[in-house]
């Protein structure tokens, strides 16, 4: 028995359903004409706002219900990127086209293999009468198992119902027990339950005419932000009890979860989400310029700065400021050797985890996650450095500020001095920006500090000269004047537009969506309470999901309305 | 597509549970005796879309013919396409209009390009190949194909909302998603239907059913996007319909060989490569019915030579004007790739026979850019092209100019062709009813 199946197994199902007969008058939430006659209409339940799982999402999902062997057999549609975060855009997006034909092969794919003769015994509770005939009471214990599972709730019986009909229609197709269950369960993993998170709004029994977050879709809050997953059997069980409506319940299931390995996964996609990191699984450089470089470079490199922030934030549970200038990471052979450092082998003769811990040293030039190829290297050209893309990623990702886009029908010949049109180094091509009015303003923004990070050429690799010209790497942030990238690092660590924009990020990550005007205190409070516990990034969450304003129920459009309101009067 | 064939209970008699062949009526299309045309409607061949987008302009001043009408000079940068000379017609003089609104160089222009206005944040209307593809997409297996030469994903084909059809960047990918196990050659003399594809197709529609109790539990902008997403599923139960169903034969179908594997990425030599499968895929799979609508994205922007630390964009901007010329050299180089790609693109369609003619001659190609001068992102003086008649819907061997005009005029123009029933189409200044009667057959 492995651990995967013991989620299917030592928990019941207890009386779970009566959840879905909630019955309120709730009116369907929007603002367009039809309102009224919605409104009219009493309905049992409501969504509020409808999120598709983001592809790294469906991955833990997947890996955590039927495990890590079963691999997905396709690939997902672009994601959209909403103030910074997959994870708010995941709200605007719908499915494509071929991106339904993608999720109906990756369904296929999963589901063949989760009957197949290598799984079946662990992933499936039962065995049919017959391998060639429909078993429906078979199918519907799985059915409900696993629904409860991929849906994040129980099943209502009419869904039940249909999935057990499915597989039955499937079967007497095909003649197969096991292939008419992988179809059913196919059918599972394209349907809306699976693919989209839905929020359900219910009457508030506390409070007559208002409305809350139901249960299930606080257990989905939780688990997505801080495991970016399902909900585990222990947290459905206490949605299922009520507890997530007390706060000593929910304090209790966020304490069990904050303790949890899991916590890593979640902070894992948090980073990956906010350092753009989806970027470095198509990052491609110049062969002849850059030859070391390639697809395991970028994903090793990816995994080091994981690596670093995972250990620094929640095994020691540091200040998010030191990660700027951090000496410690985890490098890989392969890295340590474009890092151009020795790293004594320390895994034992033949290990497959190849990583290890690793301490620049104080005289090394080299710290923070700034520092390291994730950043430098996807922040450049295929063929060269670029001191204005790292400027803007670090205003960006770090500051949370917004970079203007280059203006139109601006005459860029006059930022060239055509009589030398080879400038030797980046500063010195810049330079030309700076001179120009109409460039000097956003360039000033992003040049001096992503000039500070010229050391690094378009892969990540240490240089120290450009075409013969010895590189000159000062620079200042916002009034900080600093000699090189270590010194632009203090100045990230010292800037409180750092831990500020930390806590944005991840307050609006927490909700999936863009908090409104009437969460600014509160997201004040938070950032004066970060500063107080030593930004410390679990404490962090931990507030975050202890909040009322975490389970806040709203009607789409309603904030927006009262602020329009508010600005009338 | 006749709902009775779709129905589970019809599905579960039929088949019994063992593999039978049947002869299943074709769906609407028969040919007739000749085999040129097709007997049910009695038209001709079915005429298709194509757009091809190629951003960063061309060299104002240097491309555009001195006599409109017939009979003028395709000149320097688009020299490569004199052998398509009299199936081509230009465009010039068109603008893009951003009425106050922030230009967000190199995609301002391609959304007012493909969607007849600047999109409003993250919302923006649907493409004019999705309006196109509705028409004339209904009965092919795929409603369109979006493609790009540099191996991104993205694309500016949409349904509207913030999802955009996804592009594909590998040859070896969309060969496999075409001609794949799931193709059923219309030629072939047996057909027996898959049991596999009715279990399927019968599963899903148990997904499908809860299309209504869905969406009325949910807010407005949450209920487009799910009725968005039951729509695409309804695609993948279209394509399992067509698979239950002997094709109708056609003449001029035949399975391209798979390619090689092919390597998706922004050097210019791999986008050269791959452009050339992609352009034998897409001529095969019009010709075997598989899709009506298509987009071709170039990639301009990341495009560069191996060896080169400098991309075509980079150059658009850093490359010094050449006195003695009056251009910027290596960035016209890339443009003249970009167009003789284009032509590699259309022989490709040219090379099938089909009819009277080739594939070519029932597709229109719309050929868009993003800047008039890329160097200072101009929004004015646009090259603009189309390629093809789609078999006689357009006339040919034209220069139009339409100065100071809105380049939705074009697109609004297109889709008249393609018989979309509108007699306006863009936003604000870019909007227009002004067709370019000229060119109308």
């Amino acid at each position: 028995m492995t651990p995967k199946l013991s989620k299917f197994v030592p928990y019941a199902l207890t009386g779970v359903l009566g959840m879905l007969g909630v019955a309120g008058a709730l009116i369907a939430p929007g603002t367009n004409s039809d309102q009224a006659v919605l409104a009219a209409e009493p309905v049992s339940e409501s969504s509020m706002t409808t999120r598709r799982l983001t592809s790294e999402q469906y991955k833990t999902v997947i890996a955590d219900v039927f495990g890590p062997t079963i691999s997905l057999g396709g690939r997902f549609e672009p994601e959209l990127r909403v103030d910074g975060l997959f994870e708010v855009g995941a709200g605007l997006v719908s499915v494509s086209p071929s991106g339904m034909e993608q999720y109906d092969a990756m369904a296929r794919t999963i589901a063949s293999q989760v009957v197949d003769e290598a799984h079946r015994d662990l992933l499936i509770p039962c065995k049919p009468q017959s391998v060639t005939a429909p078993d429906d009471a078979c199918v519907s214990e799985f059915v409900s198992k696993v629904g409860r599972l991929l849906f994040r709730r129980a099943l209502a019986d009419e869904e039940r119902q249909a999935y057990v009909m499915a597989a039955r229609d499937a079967t007497e197709t095909l003649g197969d027990f096991y292939t008419g269950l992988s179809l059913s369960l196919g059918a599972m993993l394209t349907s809306p339950q699976f693919l989209f998170r839905h929020e359900v709004l219910e009457d508030d029994p506390a409070h007559k005419g208002a409305y809350r977050l139901d249960a299930y879709s606080r257990a989905s809050r939780l688990s997505f932000f801080l495991w970016n997953s399902s909900p585990d059997l222990p947290l459905l069980a206490a949605a299922e009890k009520g507890d997530l409506y007390t706060e000593k319940g929910v304090a209790q299931q966020v304490e069990r979860m904050l303790d949890s390995p899991r916590l890593r996964d979640g902070v894992r996609a948090f980073f990956s989400d906010m350092l753009h990191f989806d970027g470095l699984e198509t990052l491609t450089k110049d062969t002849t310029i850059y030859p070391k470089f390639n697809a395991q470079v970028a994903s090793d490199a990816r995994e080091q700065t994981l690596r670093t922030l995972v250990h620094a934030l929640v095994d020691a549970r540091g200040d998010y400021r030191d990660i700027f200038t951090t000496k410690e990471t985890f490098l890989t052979q392969e890295l340590a050797s474009l890092y151009k450092v020795p790293l004594v082998n320390n895994v034992p003769n033949g290990s497959p985890d190849t990583w290890q811990a690793y301490e620049f040293p104080e005289s090394d030039p080299r710290a923070g996650i700034q520092m390291q190829i994730s950043f430098v290297a996807l922040h450049s050209h295929p063929g060269r450095s670029s001191p204005t893309l790292r400027g803007k990623a670090l205003r960006e990702t770090m500051l949370c500020q917004k970079v203007p886009s280059p203006p139109g029908d601006v005459n860029f010949t006059l930022v060239q001095d055509t009589s030398n049109p080879v400038y030797k180094t980046a500063r010195t091509r810049l330079q030309a920006h700076a001179n120009e009015p109409m460039c000097a303003g956003c360039h000033k923004i992003t040049d001096p500090i992503g000039l500070a990070l010229e050391n690094f050429n378009g892969a990540g690799g240490w240089q120290t000269k450009e075409n013969g010209e010895v590189i000159d790497t000062t620079g200042s942030l916002d009034g900080i004047a600093f000699e090189d990238g270590i010194g632009l690092g203090q100045a990230l660590r010292n800037n409180p537009a750092v831990p500020s924009c930390l806590v944005d990020r991840v307050s609006a990550y927490a909700l999936g969506r863009t908090p409104s005007k009437n969460e600014a205190p509160w997201i004040r409070e938070l950032k004066d309470h970060f500063a107080a516990n030593g930004y410390v990034v679990p404490a962090l969450m931990k507030e975050i999901t202890t909040s009322p304003e975490f389970f806040r129920a709203s009607m789409p459009g309603m904030d927006e309305m009262k602020e329009a309101r508010a600005g009338v009067n | 597509m006749s709902n009775s064939l779709t129905r589970r209970s019809i599905l579960r008699g039929a088949m019994g549970g063992g593999a039978v062949s049947v002869a299943l009526p074709f769906l609407d299309c028969f040919l007739n005796s000749n085999g040129t045309a097709l007997a049910a409607t009695g038209g001709p061949l079915p005429y298709s879309l194509g757009l091809w987008w190629q951003g960063l302009g061309l060299n104002p001043g240097s491309w555009e013919p001195s006599t409109i009408g017939k009979g003028f000079e395709l000149r320097n940068e688009l020299k490569v396409l004199e052998p398509f000379r009299d199936k081509l017609n230009l465009y010039t003089g068109t603008k893009y209009f951003l009425d106050g609104r922030p230009l967000e160089t190199h995609t301002t222009g391609y959304e007012i390009a493909s969607t007849g206005g600047i999109p409003m944040g993250n919302n923006s209307g649907a493409s004019l190949d999705m309006n196109v593809a509705d028409v004339i997409g209904k009965n092919t297996r795929f409603r369109s194909l979006e493609i790009s030469l540099d191996g991104s994903r993205g694309s500016y084909s949409t349904r509207g909302g913030s999802t955009k059809n996804p592009s594909e960047g590998s040859p070896v990918a969309l060969y496999q998603r075409i001609f794949g196990p799931q193709f059923t050659d219309p030629n072939a003399a047996e057909f027996t239907p898959d049991p596999m594809v009715m279990a399927r197709r019968s599963v899903l529609s148990y997904v499908t059913d809860q299309r209504q109790s869905v969406i009325k539990q949910l807010g407005a902008s949450d209920r487009e996007r799910l009725d968005r997403y039951f729509t695409s599923l309804r695609e993948v139960e279209h394509q399992l319909d067509l698979e239950m169903q002997k094709p109708a034969p056609l003449e001029a179908c035949t399975v391209p060989g798979e390619p090689a594997e092919a390597k998706p990425g922004s050097v210019v030599m791999d986008a050269d490569a791959n452009n050339r499968l992609f352009g034998a895929l897409v001529a095969h799979a019009l010709a075997c019915g598989q899709t009506r609508v298509f987009s071709i994205d170039v990639g301009a922007a990341g495009l560069r030579k191996q060896g080169s630390s400098l991309t075509w964009h980079m150059l658009t901007h850093e490359e010094p004007v050449d006195e003695a010329i009056g251009y910027q050299k290596e960035s016209t180089w890339f443009m003249n790739w970009a167009n003789s790609a284009f032509a590699g693109f259309l022989k490709e369609l040219d090379s099938i026979p089909e009819g009277d003619g080739t594939v070519l001659d029932r597709v229109l190609v719309l050929w868009q850019t993003d800047h008039g001068d890329a160097r200072i992102h101009t929004m004015d003086a646009l090259p603009v092209m189309t390629v093809g008649s789609a078999g006689g819907r357009i006339k040919t061997g034209l220069h139009v100019s339409a100065h100071g005009d809105p380049a939705t005029r074009v697109g609004l123009t297109v889709q008249q062709a393609m018989g979309v029933p509108i007699s306006a189409w863009g936003d604000r200044s870019n909007e227009t009813s002004k067709t370019i009667t000229e060119v109308l057959a």
